[in-house]
């Protein structure tokens, strides 16, 4: 066996990575110029708002609501083992905006939205609709692509907002009825403490989780290989690959606000 | 015209159009025959650009069709795909008046409905059809939302793929009636895929067959019973003995 070909099986795969980052980059772009070029499809972007904006309240919100609570919990039986109970309302607020917020919240959209956008444009490929959007005129990436991936990078900011508020009053809800804080002290420890980066970085991660969930949704669908089988596999990728990019784009954007 | 020189496709080792040489007279009504999965679907997905050919030209009037304004070369195409392709988030209506309710042909909404119930009607469905959704049709109701989608907009050339597949003979003869008065009073340029031999009769003014990747015969309809080609007479009588194989 030549000394070569462990490399090159090595390689490969690196290779194909490699050129599936390119293309999501090129699909990106395409779709990021189409943004500022007519025509412009409003009745599209307003049903992408309504499923991806308003339907995802419900789901983020009661991910918020469990997430305060038991981080109240947590952090009172953390503190206490250095008599710092009463950091609860500080910590509540910060982990929640800076990063339970966004993340959590961008997570559950990822497992909503993206599914949902590449399961339904995967099948409109596989149906040839989108061939037939093409033969009438009609650009697909701007008539399916665009609208949806301008909703949720304006909507999920919106979305980590709500869920930033109902999960500090998860936190504040239990403090006050399981651990003895009090109601405006708590409040009010909140309101001193939060500066207003601490929920604008948050906000900010929300669009960039937004634009991948989004991207990850159409570009995946727009590529579905043929068949039900096909739709499926895109639908799983959409999700794995939104998910990890939230993450690993998490992570960076914490660096760059935060690190000193 | 149009016209197909050396066009190659192959998908992975799939070679499945291996230099079609084929010219569609302006005019004229051009039916494709075939074996199924011979790639005659490719053929008209490569002249609308929506598949891209490895190897060859296709010209629309002398202009390479890869070249030039793609918007105005396809607001001179209807195409009816094999499936129906019908958006399913948009009612009937919608559907047929895509074209009328958006981009250059755009006009009032009520026009554009108007516009579609006609063609509706002339496709043999009711008025009633139009505010359903395509997933409330049978699949012969859908191919014909999509026959009446592809005429809406009264284009010059129109691609039909197996217009007739999944209908009723009576309604197959509306259809391919229909087709044909296309082609003499609006003057278009038609080509249509279709196994139906009656079809084939009733709507060619030539014919063309597509064997292994090459245009195996072509010629008048008229001369299409005599040609001596054993490809063609096996096709047209369906047998199953012969020099194209039945099992593929
Ligand atoms: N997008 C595609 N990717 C891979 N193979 C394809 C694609 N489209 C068609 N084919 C293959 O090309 C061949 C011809 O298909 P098609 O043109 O649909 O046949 P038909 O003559 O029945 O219309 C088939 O083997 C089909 O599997
Ligand atoms: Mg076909």
């Amino acid at each position: 066996m030549s000394i070569a070909s462990p490399l090159a099986a090595l390689g490969r795969p690196v290779l194909r990575a490699l050129a599936a980052v390119g293309r999501v980059a090129l699909f990106a772009g395409e779709a990021v110029s189409h943004l500022f070029r007519p025509p412009f499809y409003g009745r599209e972007f307003l049903t992408a708002l309504i499923q991806i904006g308003w339907l995802s309240l419900p789901v983020v919100g009661l991910t918020a609501i469990f997430t305060g609570g038991a981080l109240a919990l947590q952090i009172y039986a953390g503190g206490a083992r250095f008599n710092a109970e009463a950091v609860v309302p500080q910590i509540v607020a910060i982990g929640m905006t800076r990063e339970l917020g966004p993340v959590l919240g961008g997570l559950m959209v990822a497992a909503r939205v993206a599914s949902s956008i590449a399961a339904e444009l995967g099948t409109m490929k596989v149906t040839e609709q989108i061939d037939a959007l093409t033969t009438l005129s009609t650009n697909p990436m701007k008539y399916l692509a665009v609208p949806r991936i301008l909703a949720a990078t304006l909507a999920v900011p919106v979305l980590v907002a709500v869920g930033d508020s109902i999960g500090i009053a998860g936190g504040w809800l239990v403090a006050i009825s399981r651990l003895d804080f009090n109601s405006a002290g708590y409040l009010k420890n909140t309101l001193d403490f939060l500066q207003f980066w601490d929920i604008g970085s948050g906000l900010v991660k929300g669009a960039v989780f937004g634009f991948l969930v989004a991207l990850m949704g159409c570009y995946m669908g727009m590529t579905s290989g043929r068949g039900a089988q096909g739709v499926g596999a895109a639908t799983k990728a959409a999700v794995v690959a939104a998910s990890v990019l939230i993450l690993a784009s998490n992570y960076l954007l914490t660096e760059v606000f935060f690190s000193a | 015209m149009i016209e197909l020189s050396g066009v190659h496709k192959a998908f992975g080792d799939n070679r499945v159009l291996r230099g079609v040489d084929l010219v569609i007279p302006k005019g004229q009504s051009m039916v494709v025959i075939g074996g199924s999965g011979t790639g005659k679907s490719v053929l008209l997905k490569s002249v609308l650009g929506l598949v891209r050919p490895d190897l060859g030209t296709i010209t629309l009037d002398g202009v390479d069709v890869t070249k030039g304004d793609r918007d105005a070369f396809l607001a001179r195409f209807g195409m009816l795909f094999q499936g129906g392709a019908l958006f399913d988030s948009l009612r009937v209506w919608e559907n047929v008046a895509f074209r009328l309710l958006r981009g250059h042909q755009k006009r009032p909404k009520t026009e554009a409905r108007a516009i579609a119930v006609e063609k509706l009607r002339r496709v043999g469905l009711k008025p009633e059809v139009a505010d359903l959704y395509p997933a409330e049709l049978s699949g012969g109701m859908q191919k014909r939302v999509g026959l009446a989608r592809a005429i809406a907009a009264e284009p010059e050339i129109i691609f039909f793929d197996e217009p007739t597949t999944g209908l009723d003979p009576i309604m197959s003869g509306v259809i391919n009636e229909l087709i044909r008065e296309i082609v003499v009073e609006m003057g278009a340029t038609a080509m249509t895929i279709t196994h139906d031999m009656s079809s084939v009769r009733a709507i060619a003014d030539r014919v063309a067959m597509l064997h292994q990747g090459v245009i195996q015969w072509t010629g008048p309809v008229s001369e299409m019973d005599a040609t001596p080609d054993p490809y063609v007479q096996q096709f047209i009588h369906g047998r199953a003995d012969g020099p194209i194989e039945s099992v593929r």
